[in-house]
């Protein structure tokens, strides 16, 4: 059986709506639209941003100095002025500033907003949510498809170790740089995404070293209000081009809130632990002894639940200090016809966003009548059981090698003892996971989809 | 070599005293800081309007207890004390108490000048100016937690007996919802419950750390009668329309650029916000700016023309650029590169229009390879993103 829902997707690129067909007038060259591909790419110059990798001593010395008086980041600014500029240019679909927002009252103040002009005007696609992993398909939409106005600056490592920027960098094509771009439909001011080694057209799907540089960009922004997050696919991603997305909302998220409890610390100082009292439920990734401690813990859960077949939503939040990991099921569900149609007529689609507890509506009635009620009982449905949770949380424990001391709390019965062996070590281990899982999990039909 | 250190030394401590001078003195008078140097307890007090929102004074309690010296404390942020341990979540719950202009009481682990952490009750709240409801200063009690965690019951009651009322604080949000011990294990429905490892502070203890709040509050509020400037430790009313949160305030002083902000509401389109920058530009002083129409910038040789678009873009509600002939105080004038833009507050209306000015020809302060017109746009969206959520708490503040 093969999973589908309908949804209208979201049009993130002003050269989404020409989708299929290459289109548009051949001007000098290329094809016509300025992209990123080949034809036009020769010559091509943007804004780079390089920033500087740290070794975890001068981490810990920086972050006091960089204390004084905190203005504005270097890379907060040029992201802000470049999307500005962008939106005074008129690139955007509509102006996400004019859209109305508030605090929910209760407990968690549950942020909505209205936005009856994201989604109008397409109409619904069929998207298949039972397979996390879908090879790239260069047929249909992708980023290097975008015209280059689209696209802020190039944002990579230093290869000298020092910050720098180059107002007017030429792409280097060998190289595939990571790029910032816009959304054309943004949810909130200053909507981003993240696209890493953009020509090499990787799928959706997590690796240590993309994930370390939407690490570096929540680090390196240095604003609270500017986090990044992740949908792989079956939890609501729906450009099969791996990418990030980010914005700014200066408020805290109700997930930022939510009390947690600590399972475990990792050989690698990385403090893992398990939201409480939050509908979704969920890991917390933070502190180790480095940055690339603590991206490495991160993207090694997610290629364990990538490579289980597990649907997961990513929410890098607190400047890259804290880590949000949350597997869920709405897409499935919604697809084997087990959700209410209440809940399926507000045309909410739980991604990272909505389950931190930031949501779009796009009915006045629903923004009208929003309470966090509703809100709970939404992302109610986007959680794992708790039987199931406790099962992936034990899958995820296995591939990361949870070797260090365990606290308080249900530890993970396996541990495994190499704790420095991440990468291509452990995919033989996640694939031997991945035949044995449906045998290890009888009767857990939920979120576990067979071919 | 040691003459040389010593100027230098001589020099800082000049500029910090300045710092905590130009953030009491106006409302206070310097006396203020001889009745808190009398105070035994350990407190920070934080100015919300100063860039980066630092600590403007330290006691002598505060310094003793983390091994700082007033000069490295001062002009600093708090977080300088948090550390790879500090509860991110804790640090969350101060973080939103000061967006909102709450009280706040957490356990905190923080970090001494050595590198070691230890275990405080961390109670803050918000000093408020009586004239027009705008936060003017944070006060911070920071009550280490002794070994031993359990409540030692009401041995210390009357120490401030029947006055350290929690209302008055706008604490009654926070007061209950502390944990209820050192490393007990939790169920999921203990509310707002920390359940990582987390100190719990005894009775005792949190009645110091009222009682002290109470106390340094009273005596900032003693102190502002002398300048007819009167705080007090709740909001008192105001027209709330010229108001912007001390949330909005922080973000905003992060912005180094040189702007203002406008309300629309208010007639003629008065500044209600000018930043650090702006006022160096231009010569005036903060309180010869706010309230008054951006065109007292304007002079004998600027262009009316030049004005007259201004308007115009501004009845339409729409941004422009323009090059116009501008005076500072002194009666000099510089040709200012002056973008205007409306923005929205968080109920999607515009609430104020910004204007950020550039002085042409003036060699860019920072050679980091913006353009000045792109820091213009950068300034613009932060100024953007803090007005967003004006007002976005609306409801739930109403109740507060």
């Amino acid at each position: 059986m093969m999973l589908k829902i309908k949804r209208v997707p979201t049009v993130v690129s002003n050269y989404q709506k020409e989708e299929g067909g290459d289109g548009g007038g051949n001007r000098s060259g290329g094809c016509g639209r300025n992209c990123l591909r080949s034809c036009c790419i020769q010559g091509a110059k943007l804004p780079l941003y390089a920033f500087k990798v740290e070794s975890a001593a001068v981490e810990k010395e920086l972050s006091m100095t960089r204390m004084k008086g905190t203005p504005v980041q270097f890379l907060d600014s040029l992201l802000l002025g470049e999307w500005e500029d962008r939106m005074q240019k008129g690139l955007f679909r509509y102006d996400v500033t004019a859209c109305e927002t508030k605090v929910i009252p209760g407990r968690y103040g549950f942020i909505a907003q209205l936005n009856e002009g994201r989604h109008l005007k397409k109409r619904p696609t069929e998207f298949r949510v039972d397979k996390v992993l879908q090879p790239f398909d260069g047929n249909k939409f992708n980023f290097t498809k975008v015209g280059q106005e689209e696209v802020l600056f190039q944002f990579e490592a230093s290869e000298d170790g020092e910050a720098q920027f180059f107002p007017n960098a030429p792409i280097d094509v060998d190289n595939s740089p990571g790029v910032v771009a816009i959304n054309v439909s943004p949810i909130e001011y200053g909507h981003v995404l993240l696209i890493p080694r953009i020509l090499e057209c990787l799928p959706q799907r997590i690796e240590g070293e993309s994930f370390l540089l939407a690490l570096h960009m929540a680090v390196e922004a240095g604003n609270p209000y500017f986090r990044l997050g992740y949908n792989s696919l079956g939890a609501f991603a729906t450009i099969n081009h791996l990418h990030f997305q980010a914005y700014y909302l200066a408020s805290i998220f109700p997930i930022e809130k939510a009390p947690s409890r600590k399972i475990s610390t990792l050989g690698s100082g990385v403090r893992i632990s398990e939201l409480l009292d939050y509908p979704v439920r969920g890991l917390v990734f933070e502190g180790g002894n480095s940055l690339l401690n603590l991206a490495n813990a991160v993207s090694e859960s997610c290629i364990c639940l990538q490579d289980n077949n597990i649907p997961f939503n990513v929410l890098i939040s607190d400047s890259g200090k804290r880590i949000f990991l949350l597997p869920q099921c709405y897409a499935e569900k919604q697809a084997l016809g087990e959700v209410s149609t209440e809940l399926l007529d507000t045309q909410v689609n739980p991604a990272v966003w909505e389950i931190s507890g930031h949501m779009v509506l796009k009915r006045k009635e629903d923004y009208e009548g929003a309470s966090e009620d509703n809100a709970w009982r939404l992302l109610a449905e986007v959680s794992l059981s708790e039987e199931r949770f406790e099962e992936v949380k034990a899958l995820v424990f296995e591939a990361i090698s949870c070797a260090s001391t365990i606290a308080s709390g249900s530890p993970p019965d396996k541990t495994v003892e190499s704790a420095d062996k991440p990468g291509t070590a452990n995919n033989d281990a996640d694939k031997a996971n991945q035949r044995s899982h449906p045998a290890v999990l009888p009767g857990s039909r939920e979120c576990v989809v067979l071919q | 070599m040691e003459c040389r250190a010593h100027v230098q030394s001589r020099s800082q401590q000049q500029q910090l005293l300045s710092l905590t001078e130009r953030s009491f003195v106006a409302t206070f008078t310097a006396a203020v800081v001889d009745a808190l140097e009398d105070l035994p307890d350990n407190f920070t007090v934080t100015d919300p309007g100063i860039c980066g929102h630092p600590i403007v004074y330290a006691s002598r309690g505060f310094l003793k207890m983390s091994g700082y010296s007033k000069e490295e404390v001062i002009g600093r942020n708090g977080r300088v004390f948090q550390g790879p341990k500090t509860n991110r979540r804790s640090v969350m719950e101060i973080r939103e108490a000061v967006r909102e202009a709450k009280g706040v009481v957490v356990s905190l682990l923080n970090y001494r000048k050595d590198g070691s952490p230890f275990w405080m009750l961390f109670q803050m709240c918000p000093v408020f100016s009586v004239v027009d409801g705008r936060v003017t200063h944070f006060v911070a009690v920071q009550v280490p937690i002794s070994g031993n965690r359990r409540n030692s019951g009401g041995r210390d009651a009357r120490l401030c007996e029947g006055s350290c009322r929690r209302e008055v604080l706008g604490l009654e949000e926070w007061g209950p919802n502390c944990g209820s011990g050192c490393g007990s294990v939790l169920d999921s429905d203990s509310r707002g419950l920390q359940a990582e490892e987390q100190c719990e502070a005894s009775d005792h203890e949190k009645r110091k750390a009222a009682c002290a709040i109470r106390n340094i509050v009273s005596i900032l509020t003693n102190y502002s009668q002398l300048t007819n400037r009167l705080v007090c430790g709740r909001r008192c009313c105001s027209d709330g329309l010229a108001l912007l949160g001390s949330s909005v305030i922080i973000s905003l002083g992060r912005i180094k650029q040189s702007f203002v902000l406008s309300d629309v509401h208010l007639p003629d389109m008065p500044i209600v916000y000018a930043s650090d920058a702006f006022l160096k530009l231009t010569g005036y002083n903060r309180n010869e700016v706010l309230g008054r129409n951006c065109r007292f910038l304007n002079g004998d040789e600027t262009d009316s023309s030049t004005v007259l678009q201004i308007k115009e873009c501004i009845q339409k509600n729409q941004p422009c650029t323009v090059r116009i002939l501008n005076y500072r105080k002194d009666g000099s004038s510089f040709w200012n590169l002056l973008h205007i833009s409306p923005v929205r507050n968080a109920s999607g209306k515009i609430s104020h229009f910004v204007g950020v000015q550039i002085e042409e020809g003036c060699p860019t302060q920072e050679q980091d390879g913006l353009t000045p017109e792109m820091r213009q746009r950068g300034t613009v969206g932060a100024v953007k993103v803090a007005l967003r959520t004006l007002s976005i708490g609306s409801c739930s503040s109403s109740s507060a």
